[in-house]
This record gives structure tokens, sequence and C-alpha cells, in this order.
């Protein structure tokens, strides 16, 4: 069923589903609707949230100033190592060189980072304006690798040339570009050793993971691109298998790898008891390792039993509650209604800025009837379902958490600017008590209480 | 001359880019919403960044260009965009904003405005073309170059001459504008203040939320400030093409008083006295019992305060104001830094032992802090990079307020609002003499030797 609303654009009709039995799909992958406030970002975003984990490596924004002022350390990423990454380097272009020009500029840009840094690895980032003004990108960054003997790599993410997900799509490309200028191959693979894709390390995730991996006898070459490195990600060509969580961000890099070096991949999620249990098993048996596969089974169910205590007084709180997510990828907002669901609590809304057809597929097939399904949102849209649907609360971004705040509703981060995991059974304590934390704070008493001019 | 350490790049910018700076400035026009011509992510940037520091919900339209519109021209979907931000928003005023990619093309948006309010016959929305390259200047240029398009657009032929006074505000907090309107009402005159972002930027909660908050300056009041009686501008360092005092006072005639923001004494006199001056009235008791009772305070602080040395940064104007209370107080501004082109700071803060820097970038700033080591750092956010290496407290104020909550309400301005903020800068520094003295001076002086020391 699709919804008919006076407050909806015509043209977004398409991209608004009510969950009913024998419902069509929903229109997604499009350019965002002008004048819809999308609260998607660009190209140049894509690309960066995806490369700007790689610790060691130096990140030159080529444009005007803002890319680089708003994505300043934009992942929050924790790094083992080197901290080069957390620095935004622009080459703040100003009009005369919008004129004459820019890769005077660029060059010796590289030259100066050369000169005081000596990175092993330089991501050039083409953004809106170098697209137009036609910047050779690829001779410059040839030319300096020539000279300095550093890897020195394009990252073709001009604002306008698609959405996120062709940003995504271009720092595939850029790790595939870092892994192949090591021809180096072990002749022989450890069955154990693996890379685990589409993990950014934002709150330690790959180091609570990583644990998990020692205790059952696996081997991770490194998170990609979480707390990586330049070589790190040399060596992930030896791994025996890949994993894959945010596949929307990721699976297109699990596939070149697995053209390009023979790695198969599976998919996996840490989210949530129910998955990060599955995904340990999944994994176990990647290994091809019956020692390992036992492990993970005795691992699980110490691991599950300590993680139900836990959570059993959050469950209590929370059961019932109505959810309402908006998030990024598919990937995430599939994972988090299966966490609701662990925690008794329902959502009745749920949405994504670059979902794709087979993860909207999902996420139909796992919501309740009524559900409000939205590909590309905005702010119009989220107010008005989230009122009809009476959510208690919404997941998503920065841009979001006013707006829920605003309609007098609980808010979970699950974004950038998250300061604690929220990955495997750690993580799924750390959910329940943000989720328990916003929904039952004294404030909303207040709320529903009445003013001043009330008796 | 000390400039940034990279020639050819700015690394951690002190800056952002002009649509930053245009979005702030029609946040605070009623009823208004802003359409930015360009692709996706510029909107998305700036979204996310005064949503993390007003905390406020903030809807910016895109044109969401891609591609083809790169190629062909963004014209049709500029058109689109305004008919659904018509119909989404139903605005009294749309600013439309250009950006890098747009400029770049060649969007003559005056144009297709022209048309597009003659196809569909627009009547009851004032649509504003702004042009904001990001490169072109700064944020800070950016806002004032769009309120003083914003008060060109509505400047008649004829003004009608009034009492009232014109209010330029610059870098003032919503708390900050509704002191300066408590000001007003103490001499009885009436303000045209522009922009106020009082109650569009700190909005309050009610049962029904607005998408287009409530409160800004009214369309009557932008025509009225040609007839004004002066104009008051918080903009000493702002070159004169940007300044909408200037274009009141060249095409109008209305008497210009360009000053500081009133930050500390001196700052606060030089605004109340213009006040008086203008409106011939006496100043008002209870303003005398407000800069006694700051004086008062400066006094019982200024030991403490004279320990201090700081390093101030942010926006040419906070930058400029805060040094001024810093000096006033007997803190030594160590470095005082803004990353927009600033030429004139160093021609008012001619101190021997201060670094004075404009057009600089963090990284540079960063460099200068481990030389001069300030015991105290006043600036935005963007300086807890700083912080978390050298550990030096850092006062959050200006723009952007990202980890720290209530920017939107700090009161800095004024005698009660500049002795609030001076407080917490002594307080800081009480606290940094307090904590560990014990140890410092058992460390220095209990002699363990039992007299050898001065035998």
């Amino acid at each position: 069923m699709k919804a008919e609303k006076s407050y909806m654009l015509d043209e977004r009709k398409d991209h608004i589903l009510i969950k009913k039995s024998g419902s069509d799909g929903i229109k997604c992958d499009q350019d965002s609707v002008s004048g819809a406030v999308s609260q998607r970002a660009c190209v140049y975003c894509g690309a960066r949230v995806v490369l700007n984990p790689i610790t060691d490596a130096v990140h030159i924004v080529h444009g005007p100033i803002g890319c680089a002022s708003y994505t300043w350390d934009i992942r929050g990423s924790l790094s083992s190592g080197s901290e080069n990454f957390r620095n935004s380097f622009s080459t703040d272009l100003q009009e005369r060189d919008i004129i004459f020009g820019g890769e005077k500029k660029l060059a010796s840009a590289i030259e100066e980072i050369v000169e005081k840094i000596k990175p092993q690895t330089i991501f050039v980032y083409s953004t809106c304006v170098v697209g137009v003004i036609g910047d050779d990108l690829e001779a410059v960054c040839k030319e300096a690798e020539k000279k300095f003997a550093i890897k020195v790599i394009p990252v073709q993410s001009s604002g306008f040339a698609g959405s996120k997900k062709d940003g995504y799509k271009a720092a595939c490309n850029a790790i595939i570009s870092l892994m192949d200028s090591d021809s180096q191959m072990d002749d022989i693979k450890d069955k154990r050793s693996f890379n685990y894709l589409g993990e950014f390390n934002l709150a330690g995730e790959i180091w609570i993971l990583g644990r998990y991996f020692n205790a059952l006898g696996l081997k991770l070459i490194t998170g990609m691109t979480g707390d990586s490195s330049t070589d790190k990600l040399k060596e992930a060509k030896n791994a025996s298998f890949n994993i894959v969580q945010c596949a929307g961000s990721s699976i297109y890099l699990a596939e070149q790898m697995k053209v390009k070096y023979g790695i198969d991949y599976d998919r996996v999620s840490f989210f949530g008891i129910d998955d990060t249990s599955e995904s340990l098993r999944n994994l176990a048996k990647l290994s091809k390792d019956e020692r390992v596969v036992q492990k993970a089974e005795a691992f699980i169910e110490l691991m599950i039993e300590e993680t139900e205590e836990a959570l059993e007084n959050y469950k209590n709180r929370c059961r019932g509650k109505k959810v309402a997510i908006y998030v990024g990828g598919g990937f995430k907002a599939i994972s988090l209604i299966k966490q609701f669901n662990e925690l008794g609590m329902e959502t009745v809304m749920v949405g994504t800025q670059t979902g794709r057809k087979e993860e909207y597929e999902k996420i139909k097939e796992l919501s309740n009837e009524g559900t409000v399904i939205l590909d590309d949102t905005n702010p119009s849209e989220l107010e008005s379902f989230i009122k009809e649907k009476g959510a208690d609360l919404l997941v998503g971004g920065v841009k979001e958490r006013p707006l829920a705040y605003k309609l007098g509703i609980a808010f979970i981060d699950h974004n950038h600017e998250r300061k604690h995991p929220l990955c495997g059974y750690e993580g799924a304590v750390n959910f329940a008590k943000e989720v328990d934390l916003t929904v039952n704070s004294p404030v909303w008493n207040l709320v529903k209480g009445g003013g001043l001019d009330e008796n | 001359m000390k400039t940034k350490n990279y020639m050819n790049m700015n690394v951690n910018p002190c800056k952002m880019c002009m649509p930053m700076g245009g979005s702030l400035a029609f946040k605070g026009i009623e009823n208004s919403m802003i359409l930015m011509h360009g692709s996706q992510g510029c909107a998305t940037y700036i979204r996310r960044h005064m949503a993390t520091h007003y905390n406020e919900p903030i809807d910016i339209a895109s044109s969401s260009l891609s591609e083809n519109q790169t190629v062909h021209g963004g014209s049709k979907n500029l058109k689109h965009g305004l008919k659904n931000v018509i119909k989404l928003y139903n605005p009294k005023v749309i600013g439309v904003l250009t950006t890098c990619l747009a400029e770049t093309i060649g969007e003559d948006i005056k144009r297709v405005i022209e048309e597009f309010k003659n196809k569909h016959s627009i009547t009851g929305v004032d649509i504003i073309p702004v042009s904001t390259p990001g490169y072109g200047a700064s944020h800070y240029e950016g806002f004032f170059h769009t309120v003083r398009s914003i008060v060109e657009y509505y400047s008649p032929e004829t003004p009608e001459k009034n009492d009232k006074i014109n209010i330029v505000a610059g870098d003032l907090t919503p708390a900050d504008i509704r002191e300066i309107k408590r000001i007003g009402k103490l001499y009885g005159v009436d303000f045209n203040l522009i922009p106020d972002i009082s109650e569009t930027l700190d909005g309050s909660f009610k049962e029904d939320y607005s998408k287009i908050p409530k409160g800004g300056t009214t369309i009557q009041e932008i025509r009225s400030m040609a007839g004004a009686k002066a104009t008051i501008e918080f903009a000493l360092l702002l070159e004169e093409k940007y300044s909408p005092g200037i274009f009141l006072k060249e095409k109008y005639g209305v008497e210009l008083y360009k000053m500081s923001m009133p930050v500390g004494l001196e700052g606060t006199d030089t605004f109340i006295k213009a006040l008086a001056k203008i409106t011939g009235r006496s100043v008002p008791k209870d303003l005398h019992a407000e800069r006694e009772r700051m004086l008062d305070g400066m006094i019982d602080s200024h030991k403490y305060n004279g320990e201090g040395r700081a390093l101030i940064f942010g926006n040419p104007e906070i930058t400029y104001a805060t040094t001024k209370l810093c000096s006033e107080n007997g803190i030594t501004p160590v470095i005082v830094a803004t990353g927009a082109k600033a030429k004139t700071l160093k021609k008012y803060f001619d101190y021997p032992n201060s670094l004075i820097m404009d057009d600089v970038d963090f990284e540079t700033i960063h460099s200068e802090v481990k030389r001069l080591k300030p015991n105290i750092m006043i600036g935005n956010s963007d300086g807890k990079f700083i912080w978390e290496k050298e550990n030096i407290p850092l006062i959050r104020v200006g723009f952007p307020v990202h980890d720290h909550i209530g920017a939107q309400r700090k009161l800095i301005i004024g005698y009660t609002g500049s002795m609030t903020y001076l407080d917490e800068i002594t307080n800081t520094l009480l606290d940094l003499k307090h904590s560990g003295y014990r140890q410092r001076i058992y460390d220095e002086f209990y002699d363990k030797s039992g007299g050898e020391k001065y035998a």
C-alpha cells in the first residue's frame, strides 16, 4: 500500500511504503528530490567516511575550505597507532585557483606534506569545483608518486557525481589501489586469517571484537577501515576470507577482493545478541577448523548468559515502547529492528538514506503490518510519521536529534558522535542502557505535565 | 609576520565557508526558509554543524544538483526546489544561497528566480538570491554579505524617516540578542535588529512543533532600516563591501556606528554611549548600576586574572571582543588568532607580548601554543584538538560549539554578560592555581636534605 497524505510531495510517494501483506517494493537508489530537504550528504562525504579511519594516511581535500572544515575528524574513529588521519588538510581553493586551476597548488601541497610528515599514503579527494574546473588529479598524483616513492591516491569524489554511495565506491577503489601497490601475496594462507570489512572503530568496536576473535583462535588481519594502516591494508590480501558488516559501504570492496585475490566473503552483523552470536558461528565455520567451531559455541554460551543477565533489568523498563528508525544504510536499520525486538520494543517506522532494494525487502520482512518504511526521507515526513505512529523513540543521526526532542520523544545516537561502543555483547548492554536512559528519563514526565496555567 | 606553517594548505581549518554564514543570517529572518543551490552535501553539512551548536532542528533545502545538471545547467532543479519548499514549508521568505558548484557552472540565479515567479505567478513569498561561493571568502564575510543582500533586497525607493535604531548583530548568541533588546527597552528605543536569532535558534518546547520556528526579524523591520536614525554594526573588522551599515549609510545617509561586540567594560561602554548619543537620552539608571557592579567584580578578580595567559581564537569579531575583555582585566592575550582574513586585527592590537594572526589554521595555532604556552584557551569547540593534546583548559565560546551544551543561551555581552563571561575565565584560572598547589609548593620548597641546600 502506498501512503497518501497531503504533506507529501507527489514525487516522494513511491519512496514511502506502509507494510501490508502483498505490498509492492519501495523506490530507492535515486537522486534526492530538489527542495525536499533530504538528510543525505554527498559523494565526497561517502568517500571520506570510509577512508578516514586509515590511521597513518594523510587525507587532502582538494577544494574550497568548507568540505575539509565540516569533515575534520568526522568519524571520531579510534586508533592504536598513528593519528595522521585526525587532521584535515585542505588546499583551500580561492577564486584565482578556480580561474587558473588548482593543479600546481595541489602538487606543492603534496610536496609540503612529504617534507613535513613523510606519510606512506596520501589520499587526494576531489570536490565539486575540482570536478568542474577539470584539474587532472590522476596526473598530479601519479607524478607525486614517482617523485616521492609513496602512494598518492586520487579519490574521485566530486560532490555532485552521484550520491554518498558513489563515494563509498570511490573509496573502495582507492583501497584496492593501495592493496595492489604491493604485489606480494603469501603462497600458503593461514585458514584462520581474515579481514573485517565495513567496520570503522568509532568507539573501539574492532578491539572488542578482536578479543572475541582471539578467544576463538581466529586471526584478524585488519579492520576495513577501522584502526587500519597502510601496512595492514597491504597485508589484507593474505586473508583466507573476509567478513562484511556495513554492506552499503563495503560490499563492493568485498566483491572486488573476491575477483582480484580470490577471497570469499560472508555478511555479518555484530549488533545485538542474536546477530552477534550468529555471526560468530558463521565466522567460525568460515575458518573450516572444527576446533574454532567448538570454541565459538562455548564462548557464545558463556557470553549470552552474562549478557542476558545484564539486560534483564533494561528489558523490563523498555518493553512495549515504540521505535522510529532513520539511519544511513540498510544494514544498520535491519540490525536495529532486530535489537529492538530483543528488548521487546516494536519498530513502527524505519527508513534509510541510501538503503538498497534487497535491504528494503529484508526490512519489510522483519516489520510488522502497518510499519512505515521510508527511503531518503526528510524532516516533514519524519515529523508526520513519528506523530502518526506514536513513536516513543527515534534512532538517527545528529541532524535528527533536535527534531526528536522538539517532538518530545527520546533519541538514540547511532552515529559518528557516539563515544561508547554498541557492538558485540558489551555493546548490546550499552545499547539497552542508552535506550533506558533516554526513554525513561524523568524529563518526559515534565513534558507531559501541564504548564503554569494548570491547577 | 607569522603566517601558516603550510604555504599551500590550510590544515585543520579555523574557518568555514560562505554558505554557512549565509545560512546563519537567514535563520534570523522571520518565516524564512533556505534553499541552497548546489550538490546535496553542502546543505547537509551546514545543517549538521548548526544543529549540534544550537540544538535546534535546522531545515535547509538543497537543489541537489547531480552530474546531469552540472553539465546542462541547474535551473530546472532550482525551480523545482523552490516549488517544493513552498509546498512543504509555506515560507514568507526564501533565501537562495549559491555554492561553489552553482557559481562555477555559472548559474544565473536571479534570472531563474524571475522566470519561476513569472511562470507560476508567485505572490506572498519573497525569494532573495545571494551569491555565496564557498571559495569566495569565509563564513564571516558570508554572514554579513547575506545580511547586506537581505537589506538591499528590501530597500525602499523613498524611505520613511523613523526613530528606530538599526542593529546589525554579528557573532551574537540568541541570549546576547535578548540582552540587546532588554537594553533597548531601558532606553525606550525600538530596534531593527538583524538577524534576530533570539527565538529562531533558541527555541522553546511547545506542544505544537512548527517547522519554521517562531521569531526572527520581520520584513517590516528590514524595510524601515533605510529610514532609521542610525545603524550600530557589531563588525569592527569587516571589509566595507560586505557591510550592511555601509550600504545604508551610502544609499540613505543613515549614520553608522561601527563597533565591536559589546563585550567587556569598555566594549559595552561604547555601545551604551552610542545609544545615549543617538537617542539624546541619558544613560538609564539600571545600566549605571550594572556597570558599577561589573567594575566591582573586576576589582574582585583582578589579581587572579593577572596570571592569565590566553590563546583567543575564532571569528574575527568575537576574537577581537574577547581580547579586549582579557586585556582590560590584565589577562595577557598571548596568541590572538582568526581563520578569516582580518588584516586590521593587527592594527588594533599593537601589544608587544602578543602574537596576532589572521588567515591562520589550527595546525599553526597548535604549534604556537606549544611554543608560547598559554594557560587558558578561549574559543570554539574546534580548539578541542589542542585541548586534548596540551591539556590546557578551553572556555567554549563562539561558533561552533559541538562538545558542550548551551552555546545558544550563553550570555557574554553587556555588563552582566561580560561579567559572567569573565567569571568563567577567572574561575578556570583559579582552578588551575588551586588544583595541585600543595604538591607544587612542597616539591619546590620542602627541603628534604635538611638544610644542606643553603649551607
